[in-house]
């Protein structure tokens, strides 16, 4: 398995690299009787991003969650970085160690200062040094632009901060792939840029991304393809330019039409 | 013979109070260990744990201290354990409290959001680390005020172990009275140590709940 990742010069084409990192095949999930995934085939490759777009309820934050499984599917086989992902613990380890994860409401520990929630993890988990820890932390926090406030507490800072304190947690702990679910839905409108544009940095860098997201400029500009779910199902997946000028199905352009008509 | 209730009687009464606060101390201690294991077993993802633990709380919630304290007072008798009253009402109230703070910090530590397991879940942290370095000191801070006030509980609940013969403060004022025949007075005397020692913690807890009830930081 290859280590190392080339950035991607090109911003706009998808690399077509045989390195897949993320196999979900027949993937199938259900809360009860209510079925919401439905067969879900997606392969992601290293270096590519990819933006998960439609209606609530469709279910695309749980295919996101079963990547890492916070939501643990029922059927099909999910691969991520060629483990496998069963019932033991083992290969769950060694997944979500690899796989970051930004959430909607950010989730930062509220008893720990910025700084130590960004060195937990790394300590704890990988079993990495203090000094070397806090190294690590103060560098990602220089990267989202917050490193004064590594001291404060994460109730002290705006959402917009709090979303970017939480992607350099992630980051510490040098994930191969980061999932975003909804990482711009909870913050007010003037938050959404900075946290935009951190995630931009890090697409630029190289890092292998799948969000779901409404923010469709950050969709066109940034996405290598763009999938759209509807009722469990991934409905229609295209490059960003063909998805939003050509979309093929009528749900897509039903979705399309009420989410950019304001 | 009939001896008036004096200074010494008193004193006796005082004196009594470090085994009241002796076994207050254990029953916390002892209740605290096994309720922290008790606390975890109800918030597990484990089925058995679960109905383990939830039997365990709803037995000993269920049925009187008094009858939990006989019970393993004589039972130990039964079974060939010559158990001393001390050992008999420290047994009883650590199992007693543990169900009780069990349940208490049950309530804590599912007041930790759900957010808060995922985010440390998903940072590759298994359940020890997780629970010990996220979930835990978050709930502990919850957990202070109602614990501090169960406390009373426990103290007052000493009290039943005077029934089984542990010389306490209650069974020592029992003593006084079967000296003094001033059970008003005695009693009157017990009550207010009780009061004395409970009412500043009562105070405390509802302090800390106001502390903790404000927004954080």
């Amino acid at each position: 398995m290859a280590l190392a990742t080339e950035p991607t010069r090109d911003g706009v084409a998808p690399p077509m690299s045989a390195d897949v990192v993320i196999r979900m095949e027949g993937v199938q999930k259900w809360y009860d009787q209510f079925q919401v995934l439905k067969d879900i085939d997606l392969e992601v490759h290293r270096g590519e991003r990819i933006v998960i777009c439609g209606p609530s309820g469709s279910g695309k934050s749980t295919l996101i969650r079963c990547i890492n499984q916070l939501e643990r599917h029922q059927k099909g086989r999910i691969t991520v970085n060629g483990v496998e992902l069963g019932p033991h613990h083992r290969q769950l380890d060694m997944v979500r160690r690899e796989v970051g994860m930004v959430f909607q409401s950010f989730n930062l520990f509220p008893h720990l200062t910025v700084l130590e929630n960004c060195m937990l993890a790394p300590m704890k988990v990988r079993g990495t040094t203090k000094a070397e820890a806090k190294a690590t932390a103060l560098r990602y926090l220089e990267r989202v632009r917050i490193p004064e406030q590594a001291e404060k507490y994460p109730g002290q800072l705006s959402g917009g901060q709090q979303q970017r304190v939480a992607i350099a947690r992630s980051l510490c702990m040098n994930p191969k792939v980061m999932l975003f679910d909804e990482p711009t839905s909870a913050l007010d409108p003037e938050m959404v840029k900075e946290v935009l544009d951190t995630m931009i940095g890090l697409a630029e860098d190289g890092m292998t991304m799948l969000c779901v997201t409404h923010e469709m400029g950050f969709a066109k500009s940034v996405a290598h393809r763009v999938i759209f779910m509807d009722r469990g199902e991934i409905v229609e997946q295209n490059t960003p330019e063909e998805f939003f000028t050509a979309p093929k199905s009528e749900r897509t352009r039903s979705f399309l039409g009420q989410i950019l008509a304001h | 013979m009939i001896r008036a209730f004096g200074y010494n009687e008193f004193l006796f009464l005082l004196s009594a109070v470090q085994w009241t606060l002796m076994l207050s101390v254990i029953a916390f201690i002892g209740g605290g260990i096994v309720g922290l294991v008790v606390a975890l077993g109800r918030t597990s993802d484990v089925k058995p744990l679960r109905w383990l633990s939830t039997g365990y709380i709803q037995i000993f919630q269920g049925t009187p201290l008094l009858m939990q304290l006989f019970l393993v007072f004589f039972g130990a008798t039964v079974i060939g354990i010559d158990m001393s009253p001390w050992v008999a009402a420290a047994v009883g109230l650590t199992l007693n409290t543990s169900a009780f703070l069990g349940e208490i910090w049950r309530g804590c530590i599912q007041s930790v959001p759900r957010g808060q397991w995922e985010a440390a879940s998903s940072l590759g942290l298994r359940y020890p680390g997780l629970m010990r370095y996220v979930i835990l000191p978050q709930a502990v801070k919850v957990a202070v005020p109602p614990t501090v006030g169960y406390l009373v509980q426990v103290i007052k609940g000493t009290s039943l172990a005077a029934i089984i013969g542990f010389v306490e403060l209650t069974r020592a004022g029992q003593i006084v009275n079967n000296a003094t025949f001033q059970p008003f007075l005695v009693f009157g005397i017990v009550a207010a140590i009780y009061f004395a020692l409970c009412w500043p913690l009562s105070l405390l807890s509802q302090r800390l709940e106001a502390r903790y009830a404000a927004p954080s930081r």
